[in-house]
């Protein structure tokens, strides 16, 4: 356990360059990008120049552009994410709110698609070249190449609209008084189809990884031993080749959950889940900067964190590993 | 002008006592409002503002109509267009520099608190002039309110103001807010702003952002038995693949302001229980403009923006871009207006030959490759509809040898480009009439108006005698004389072609057939829903 925290400490000191040059870059980004918070504001509104100048200076948008990234690493400092402009409101608060529910639809899907796509791919690299193996990958690569949209729109309008099995859209039902097992029954259903949306389409990776892995691992020596030994099959698929083809997965489960972040925006947005992704799409039109800069913030120590678990896991899974980071 | 409540409950008795005596009695019985429901609504955005006195515009009013009321409502049969709300009566004098509202009595706010001519005054005064992003135009010359009593508020005007140009802008610029909750502290960060107090017959409940809005009935209602529903419930779909969806599944009951996209009506008026209404946005008429830089010198020539008005098939863009649910413009003031459209102007008909006459008579004759110049055209992005009609006036703009680049921006950057750095050509926008030329279409081929205004003359077009017209129409107080200034000016802006108009839409709202007195007035959307009932 304390391992673990030095571990975090280091890892958080060391991305802090890396973060600095995340928010600067995408500072100027969106300062590149032509019209400012008031400009994406008055298009609903519209209104005269007064109110325009007025606006401007409320929200301190009348100051030059590096004054206002020096208020901002200020401000950010001292832990202060700032203010949003497009909500009146701070913006830790904004991304709290909608943190929850990302991390919810982006655990289970990548909870879903890992675990399943690594089952998948046991069976499919239990006998690799088999007629499953051949089903199993070429049908995985099929939901992979699928839009994530679509696959989402389908879904919906099969289980939503005909059968109407599950709730078209949102993150629970609005309004609805429930609370406690039920609350937590309801969100379950809400989440089944974007879960399933965003779970499938990663589901590709895992399967086709260990698949790989185990085929490769089928070749080598210990195998062969452990077959001439005359140890079942069964623990042999599961112990030795399969547990041997994991560790590149766990790799993968680390990366993926950076892009499942990205991914969610599409499903949020076709699911109305209020999320992460679709706040930072909000943000990006409303050129709400400080609002994104939090965002890619929050971001960043979510991937860092999990990346973290995922080392950790490495460690238990893999003994040398922990060896060589505790030497590091 | 008298009180209204009386002689229009007088009719409603009037008109139910016809139905007894002459319809089926099952028939009867079927329209008799149920009380009570949650009526569930797809709504598109969240504004971050939604103090309808501070922003007036239809995304604030969708919700927050029902919670803050306006003096007065649109109305299809009621007196010049209008239906009593706060104010049972208005006059205005004979020199123009005062009106006179009789407010409603026995009104109070959600708080409890009785409503007053000091609230009417207040709102005036700090709030439409001041901070409104259209009654800092409407009420410019607004200097005082006397409140002679509780009930009555006059307003003052420094300058003679047109009585008609007032009333116009009644329903849709008089939302009246509570003193007592914003007399304190900064209007503009007041918390009510995102949590609305009212008189109206639903009060502001709750807002889970991203995810919805809920309004609860308010018991305390002036109106007698209403409101009919127990809750409003604005579920906050951003896909606009989702309303349609949503309605099917009957997950909401109602999406309006087209949130269920042109192409998918056909098929969903075909489901049963659904139906598809093009009624009840009379009042808020979308104009498809190309609006023109006229510092570009071949676009400052009268002939090439002829040509250009001669390439245009309205009549294919209504067919084939708004699928039939708009009307070909003949002008600036859109045809559905009862007060001052005419249609006596002179009219572009599609006409490619014509076009290209012009443009060799112009002096741009086709060059080798056929081209006569090229253009930089900037579709808003605000509707499928004016991205669409981009794509077209691209094509009708190649047959006549202009060569058009699209630039297609998000909204933030057109807003930018169009009307702040005039990087433009050609633009494609969607600006609205709202009842009087004055209140916000006048400004699109008025000189002087700053950069950065949206929705505003930003072309650099100067025309002396419109901006005449418009002067004189400000400060003209007989009705009948303002209508005839603005008849000349709707001739003189299709003769000289400051912006050319295209189409006219309302928007269309798609309901379950359960949901009642859908569309009964021209601002229905964005009405206060105090007699919408759901049948169970």
């Amino acid at each position: 356990m304390k391992r673990a925290l030095l571990l975090l400490r280091r890892r958080l000191i060391g991305s802090i360059p890396v973060l600095l040059i995340v928010i600067v870059g995408t500072f100027l980004l969106l300062e590149a990008a032509p019209g400012d918070a008031v400009d994406a504001y008055v298009v609903s509104t519209g209104g005269d120049a007064g109110m325009i100048e007025a606006l401007r200076q409320r929200w301190g948008l009348d100051q030059s552009p590096m004054t206002r990234l020096a208020t901002y690493l200020w401000a950010l400092l001292h832990f202060d994410l700032g203010h949003s402009v497009t909500f009146s409101r701070p913006i830790l608060d904004v991304i709290l709110e909608r943190l929850p529910n990302t991390l919810l639809l982006m655990g289970s899907a990548t909870a879903l698609s890992f675990g399943l796509g690594s089952a998948l791919g046991i069976v499919a690299g239990a006998k690799p070249g088999s007629f499953r193996d051949r089903f199993l990958s070429i049908g995985s690569l099929a939901l992979y190449a699928v839009p994530g949209f679509w696959l989402g729109l389908v879904l919906t309008v099969v289980f939503s609209v005909q059968l109407r099995w599950f709730p078209i859209s949102g993150i629970e039902t609005i309004a609805s008084g429930k609370t406690g097992l039920d609350r937590a029954l309801d969100i379950g259903r809400h989440l089944v189809l974007p879960v399933a949306a965003l779970g499938f389409i990663y589901l590709a990776l895992y399967l086709r990884m260990m698949r790989a892995g185990m085929a490769e691992a089928w070749r080598q020596d210990f195998v062969l031993a452990a077959k001439a030994r005359g140890i079942a099959r069964p623990r042999i698929v599961l112990r030795h080749v399969a547990r041997n083809a994991l560790l590149p997965l766990v790799t993968m489960l680390g990366l993926q959950s950076a892009q499942m972040l990205g991914g969610s925006v599409v499903i949020e947005t076709v699911f109305s889940v209020p999320g992460l992704g679709r706040l930072a799409q909000e943000a990006v039109a409303s050129r709400d900067t400080p609002l994104l800069l939090g965002i890619i913030l929050v971001s960043a120590v979510l991937v860092i964190l999990i990346n973290l678990i995922v080392d950790i896991l490495y460690a238990f899974l893999d003994p040398r590993v922990g060896a060589s980071e505790a030497a590091a | 002008m008298q009180d209204f409540r009386i002689s229009r409950r007088g009719v409603l008795a009037g008109s139910a006592l016809l139905l007894a005596s002459t319809a089926l009695p099952r028939i009867a019985a079927a329209q008799e409002p149920k009380q009570g429901g949650r009526l569930i609504v797809a709504a598109d955005s969240e504004p971050r503002n939604l103090n309808p006195a501070i922003v007036a515009s239809n995304g604030v009013f969708f919700v927050a109509s029902k919670v803050v009321e306006p003096l007065a409502e649109a109305s299809f049969d009621g007196q010049d267009g209008l239906e009593p709300r706060l104010a049972t009566a208005w006059e205005g004098s004979a020199d123009g520099l005062s009106v006179t509202f009789k407010l409603r009595e026995g009104v109070t706010w959600h708080d409890g608190k009785p409503f007053t001519s000091a609230d009417v005054a207040f709102s005036a005064l700090q709030v439409w002039k001041p901070l409104q992003n259209l009654g800092r135009i409407v009420f410019k010359d607004l200097e005082a309110v006397d409140m002679p009593d509780a009930h009555t508020a006059v307003f003052k005007f420094a300058k003679p103001t047109p009585f008609q140009l007032i009333r116009n802008a009644l329903p849709a610029l008089t939302s009246v807010v509570p003193k007592h909750i914003y007399e304190a502290g900064d209007i503009a960060e007041n918390p009510a702003n995102n949590a609305p107090v009212g008189t109206g017959p639903f009060k502001f409940a709750e807002h889970k952002p991203g995810e919805y809005y809920r309004l609860e009935k308010n018991t305390a209602y002036w109106g007698e038995k209403l409101p009919h529903l127990d809750e409003i419930v604005y579920r906050v779909l951003p896909d606009r693949a989702a309303a349609a969806g949503a309605l099917e599944a009957e997950e909401i009951h109602l999406a309006a302001f087209s949130a269920v996209p042109l192409a998918d009506l056909e098929r969903i008026s075909k489901v049963e229980g659904i139906e598809v209404v093009s009624k009840g946005y009379e009042a808020l008429t979308y104009q498809l403009v190309v609006e023109i830089n006229h510092r570009r010198k071949e676009l400052a020539d009268l002939k090439v923006r002829q040509a250009i008005a001669h390439a245009i098939d309205k009549d294919f863009v209504v067919k084939t871009i708004f699928l039939g649910y708009a009307t070909p413009a003949t002008g600036i003031v859109p045809v559905n207006d009862k007060q001052f459209y005419t249609s006596d102007v002179p009219q572009y008909a599609f006409d490619v030959a014509k076009a290209n006459t012009l443009l060799d008579e112009a002096g741009y004759p086709r060059a080798d490759n056929g081209s006569r110049f090229a253009l930089k055209l900037l579709p808003a992005p605000y509707f499928n509809e004016t991205k669409q009609f981009g794509d077209y006036l691209r094509q009708a703009l190649a047959a006549i040898g202009i060569n058009a680049e699209l630039v297609n921006n998000d909204s933030a950057a057109h807003q930018k480009a169009v009307y702040t750095d005039h990087a433009f050509d050609l633009a494609v926008g969607p600006p609205v009439f709202r009842g009087d030329p004055a209140i916000s279409t006048t400004i699109l081929v008025q000189s002087g108006v700053p950069d950065g205004v949206p929705f505003s003359n930003q072309g650099g077009y100067k025309n002396d005698e419109l901006d005449g017209i418009i002067a004189k129409a400000a400060e003209t107080l007989d009705a009948d004389a303002r209508t005839a200034l603005y008849v000349d000016f709707q001739k003189k802006v299709a003769e000289d072609l400051p912006l050319i108009n295209v189409a006219e839409w309302g928007f269309i709202t798609v309901a379950r057939t359960s949901v009642k007195n859908v569309s009964n007035n021209p601002r229905w959307a964005v009405s206060n829903w105090a007699d919408t009932w759901i049948e169970t």
